[in-house]
């Protein structure tokens, strides 16, 4: 099916079953612990051995020798599997680094070597035996130093390196108004629950991964690619995913070395990346330098506004695109962004949840807080003043929704906005120093093909495949609402299996895309199982009407199991996208509202409350959304307030590589949290008429944060995280 | 993780006298800290002598009104007790703001004390780190020390004892009791228990090898307002970045033992003549002789504000 108009009155508004905040249907199997995932899944193949993964102890340089006599010879050890024996092995289109190294080193932590033994514990023994005598290279950590030697990339995604409308530098010198100030943002882990896990087997030349990868059709093809293997000959599993946030978007170390190992040891082999290694073996969120200018007259108007962003990632790495959403976020004549690339030696940067956007709201988002203290202009009135509907670079394309506008009044008048005291370190309850800070937030929808097959049975059971993922995000609930809600039958008739190659390729999870896309692909498949019914009972498809479990149309009426007749009747489409993308800009919207008590002696930092109002789109299930946004709004304060992979700039590794060091917050942390949905139906993203939610909800809240503890200490840190010790200076005390 | 034995011992002597009798052995009580070490090869002990059995879980009142804890006491149960929560309110508190529900449960009084450093680099093996590999040098010297000690460090390792339950029974002047291999027992100060690093911080006790602590006595209570007040950098399961035990009387003296500022437990009786002039004072004391890295200078302001607002509320 292609989407190419905007859609139209069709069966999902009937909003029988979409929009209903359902419970999650696979909840029970998660909380009964019955959920198979993918280290656990000890029933899919037989006399399933351990791999456990040995990194490199270095950052920069190569193995000079590697010596296995000793862990060969450990009780239990079936195979070894490096660089020097794993054969000619390709490199995953997605993939920077190698992700078996040597003898060359590209990362701290990069796998070196997979030891396979009977048990976990054997594997665990021996690897600690494998001896490697290092030769250490002279690598490059430190962006700041390299901030001067930068490369102008060619981003794959994001927009190019350079962007320019009108003339920033004369607008910006000739501004009455200006703000010029410097940014940093540290690396960051995803940190999610499950680790990287896989158990792979080998039947002949086929292959099967029961893993954890929220892209599969990706996975499929990279590992393909890097084992030198036909595409088909590698089947994919990932039906649950304990959390991703970007992590499990490409093929990792543990898919590999699971189908090395099983293939050196001629059985099964389950691996799991270590907790300890997860940090700098796998993807993170790049650290980023960020330069904000922006100029504007004294009523606010802005008139020039810039934004460069310095990253840096291992050789082949992308930038991170932090400048990406000044370029369309607020009005002004005169724009300019630049990206700039550092070569770092560092583990391999890449999507972290909303990619760029987040980075670059958290510096974006203080900006404006900054320019609006200089102004002496609310930052919510100074936000709605420089409102855009188009795309300021491109005036013709407008908003296909933008409601930036009504998100930050319904959350001002609900927050209690109107309290706040503009001038900071006035407001004081007992030991708390307290403050408000407000941001947008801001992150764009994406469109992408997605398939899927649907299936109808003799009982009316309605069987959706496709390989979309769940990755904690409520797929199965919504993929089955839709199906219910186009079929109309009840949520109990539908069948879900998701999460597996052999199914139709789907947009996967990433880039809050899932929801939409992978929706309108059950939409577009119901639509022609709906076709395909009506044809055989005879019935006009288009006036055929699905619902209560019977197809009628004018006065005949069927039972949907009936129709199915003796075998099953099956429908596969996709859903594919025009140009509707290109000429509109699809966008979803949200205000961030937060209260912080800064305590006066010792600076630690506590939200109090936190509010997000969220426009976008139409909300497909309210329940599983909301927990989106929760759970987004919750990272944003780990990214105020504690994330940050420290870089030891000597050795070239991530320090605090466990979850004792890389601290997240805990509910303590945040005892009120709350946020709403904004009426809205987006006619232009799909026939779903739905954007996505998960991303959005983490764009602007550390900023939010940030410019509430400005509000309540009257101190303005531009270092993420923002730590007691960088405000404790600046704090009287009393 | 290394292969090991493991026995379960049945007296406190017993366990002792076989700790010295198998080669690198080690005891092991709720685990929580020694197995991760275990898992990371960080401790490669080749015996393991389980000291859940030896019925040292009972907090008994002691004949001069103190308490007596047993080394095996949960952290949980010792929080709770009754006794503790009303003659020693800075312990209970202490207790309460270290780890999570689930590891107090298991954590045990003497494992407690015994627990050792968080330094990153000692959890790293590919990295020196003296503590763990005596000899290869201090990866933090130099390295990212934002937790590290400000005071008693050394050259050779800058790390901090990351106990709160240790911080309060210093302020306590807790007694610490133990048998050795031997068979004869001893009463350790608290004070005395844990050493500064000087040049060999792989040794942080006055433990002997195979001395096994039975129990921890606390003298009779001596009243006063009781507060420990923990700063982190998130609201709860986090180790302290300063923490501050103190016991503040009506008359304005007191004492104070201040965590994550050094290796152990960081009191100075002397300092506490300070008090009634305030917490500058008294810090002034406790770090005269600080060296704090760039990464921790701020511990030295931290640690008097944290002070201050003790003593405000205490006095309030
Ligand atoms: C994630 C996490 C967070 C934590 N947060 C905090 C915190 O915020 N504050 C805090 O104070 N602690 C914290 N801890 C540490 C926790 O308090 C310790 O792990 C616990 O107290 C250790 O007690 P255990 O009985 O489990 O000791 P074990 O692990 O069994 O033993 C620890 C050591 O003590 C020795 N030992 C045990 N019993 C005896 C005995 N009777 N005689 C002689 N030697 C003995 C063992 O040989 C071993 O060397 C945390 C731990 C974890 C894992
Ligand atoms: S501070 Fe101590 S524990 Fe940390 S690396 Fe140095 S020697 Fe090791």
């Amino acid at each position: 099916m292609r989407f190419e108009h905007p859609a139209t009155f069709n069966p999902i508004d009937q909003l029988k079953v979409i929009g209903h905040p359902t419970s999650r249907i696979e909840g029970p199997l998660k909380t009964t612990g019955t959920a198979p995932y993918a280290y656990e899944r000890h029933n899919v193949v037989a006399n399933q051995a351990y791999g456990y993964v040995v990194g490199s102890a270095i950052g920069k340089g190569r193995i000079g020798a590697i010596d296995l006599d000793a862990a060969k010879a450990a009780p239990g050890v079936l195979a070894i599997v490096t660089a020097d024996n794993a054969g000619k092995l390709g490199k995953g289109e997605r993939n920077a680094a190698p992700l078996l190294g040597g003898p060359e080193i590209a990362h701290y932590h990069q796998a070196v070597a997979v030891v396979v033994a009977g048990t976990f514990e054997q594997a665990r023994a021996a690897a600690q035996l494998v001896r490697i005598d290092y030769v250490k290279g002279d690598g490059k950590f430190d962006l700041a130093a390299e901030r001067d030697s930068v490369s102008v990339p060619d981003p794959k995604i994001g927009g190019p390196a350079d962007t320019a409308v009108g003339d920033f530098a004369s607008a910006f010198a000739a501004a009455p108004v200006q703000l010029d100030a410097t940014y940093t943002t540290p690396d960051q882990g995803h940190a999610m629950m499950e680790p990287h896990a896989s158990i792979a087997a080998w039947d002949g030349d086929k292959l099967t991964v029961w893993t954890s990868n929220q892209m599969i059709a990706w996975g499929a093809e990279d590992m393909a690619k890097t084992l030198g293997i036909p595409r088909e000959n590698v089947r994919l599993v990932s039906p649950y995913i304990g959390g991703g946030f970007g992590g499990k978007l490409f093929l990792r170390a543990d898919v590999l070395l699971a189908a090395l190992g099983a293939r050196a040891a001629g059985r099964p082999v389950k691996v799991a990346l270590q907790r300890p290694l997860m940090f700098n073996n796998t993807t993170h969120r790049p650290a980023t330098i960020q330069r904000i200018r922006i100029g504007a007259e004294r009523d606010g108007k802005i008139t020039a506004i810039g934004h460069e962003s310095w990253s840096g990632n291992v050789s082949e790495g992308e930038p991170d695109m932090a400048v990406s959403q000044t370029r369309l976020l607020y009005a002004g004549a005169n724009r300019m962004t630049a990206t700039r690339l550092a070569a770092l030696d560092l583990p391999e940067g890449n999507a972290m949840r909303a990619p760029g956007e987040a980075s670059g709201m958290m510096a974006l988002e203080i900006a404006i807080d900054e320019l609006a203290d200089k102004l002496g202009i609310d930052p919510v009135a100074l936000r709605i003043a420089n409102d855009t509907q188009v795309d300021p670079e491109h005036p013709q394309r407008h908003f296909s929704q933008r409601q930036l506008v009504q998100c930050l009044n319904e959350g001002a008048a609900r927050f209690g906005w109107s309290k706040r005291n503009a001038k900071p370190g006035q407001v004081r309850d007992g030991r708390w120093l307290v403050g408000m800070g407000v941001a947008a937030a801001f992150r764009n929808n994406l469109v992408t093909k997605s398939a899927a097959r649907v299936r109808l049975d003799q009982q009316g059971r309605v069987t959706v495949e496709t390989d979309m993922t769940d990755i904690g995000t409520g797929s199965y609930t919504i993929i089955a609402q839709t199906a219910a809600e186009m079929m109309g039958v009840p949520l109990e008739k539908v069948t879900v299996r998701l999460g597996d190659s052999d199914f139709p390729v789907s947009c996967g999870s990433g880039g809050q895309w899932g929801g939409n896309n992978s929706t309108a692909g059950v939409y577009a498949a119901c639509t022609k199982l709906r076709e395909t019914i009506a044809q055989k009972l005879g019935f006009n498809s288009a006036e055929a009407l699905f619902a209560d479990g019977v197809v009628r149309s004018g006065n005949r009426s069927v039972p949907l199991g009936q129709a199915a007749g003796a075998g099953d009747l099956a429908a596969e489409d996709a859903i594919e996208y025009g140009d509707l993308a290109k000429t509109y800009q699809q966008s979803t919207f949200g205000a961030h509202f937060v209260e912080v008590g800064v305590d006066a002696d010792t600076a630690e930092i506590r939200v109090r409350r936190m509010l997000a109002v969220c426009a976008a789109g139409r909300i497909l299930n309210p329940k599983a959304a909301r927990s989106q946004v929760i759970g987004a709004m919750t990272m944003g304060v780990g990214a105020a307030l504690m994330e940050d992979l420290v870089v030891d700039k000597r050795h070239g590794l991530f320090v605090n590589h466990d979850l004792a060091g890389y601290e997240v917050p805990v509910h303590a942390d945040i005892p009120h949290q709350d946020m709403i949905f904004l009426d809205e139906t987006d006619p232009i993203s799909s026939p779903m008429k739905a954007k996505g939610v998960a991303e959005l909800g983490i764009c602007g809240v550390a900023a939010a944060v940030a410019n509430a503890v400005h509000n309540a200490t009257g101190v303005r840190v531009r270092e993420y995280p923002i730590t007691l010790d960088k405000l404790l200076e600046a704090l009287d005390i009393d | 993780m290394r292969s090991f034995s493991y026995e379960r011992a049945t007296s406190p002597g017993d366990a002792a006298a076989a700790a010295v009798g198998i080669a690198n052995a080690k005891f092991i009580a709720g685990g929580t800290n020694l197995l991760d070490l275990m898992k990371l090869e960080i401790e490669t002990p080749a015996h393991l002598i389980d000291v859940n059995d030896l019925a040292l879980d009972r907090i008994d009142e002691t004949a001069d009104g103190g308490l007596r804890i047993g080394a095996l006491v949960r952290n949980t149960d010792l929080a709770a007790d009754r006794r503790v929560r009303r003659g020693y309110g800075v312990l209970s508190r202490a207790l309460l703001a270290g780890a999570s529900g689930q590891l107090r449960n298991k954590a045990t009084t003497a494992g407690n004390l015994l627990q050792r450093t968080r330094c990153p680099y000692f959890y790293d093996t590919n990295l020196p780190c003296n503590k763990r590999t005596p000899g290869s040098g201090c990866a933090a010297i130099g390295g990212f020390s934002r937790q590290h000690a400000v005071v008693g460090a050394s050259d050779a390792c800058i790390a901090t004892h990351p106990s709160d339950m240790a911080v309060a029974m210093r302020a306590l002047d807790a007694v610490v009791e133990t048998v050795r291999p031997d068979g004869t027992t001893r009463n350790i100060p608290i004070a005395e228990l844990h050493r500064l690093p000087d040049d060999s911080p792989e040794i942080e006790t006055a433990l002997q090898p195979g001395e096994l602590i039975t129990s921890v006595t606390l003298p009779k209570p001596i009243g006063g307002t009781q507060a420990y007040r923990k700063v982190r950098d998130r609201a709860s399961y986090a180790f302290a970045l300063v923490s501050v035990a103190a016991i503040v009387q009506p008359d304005g003296s007191g004492r104070v033992a201040l965590g994550g500022v050094a290796h152990k437990p960081w009191r100075i009786e002397a300092a506490e003549a300070e008090l009634p002039d305030g917490a500058k004072a008294v810090t002034a004391r406790l770090f005269a002789d600080a060296k704090p890295t760039r990464d921790n200078a701020y511990k030295l302001p931290l640690a008097e504000r944290t002070l201050t607002a003790v003593l405000r509320e205490a006095r309030a």
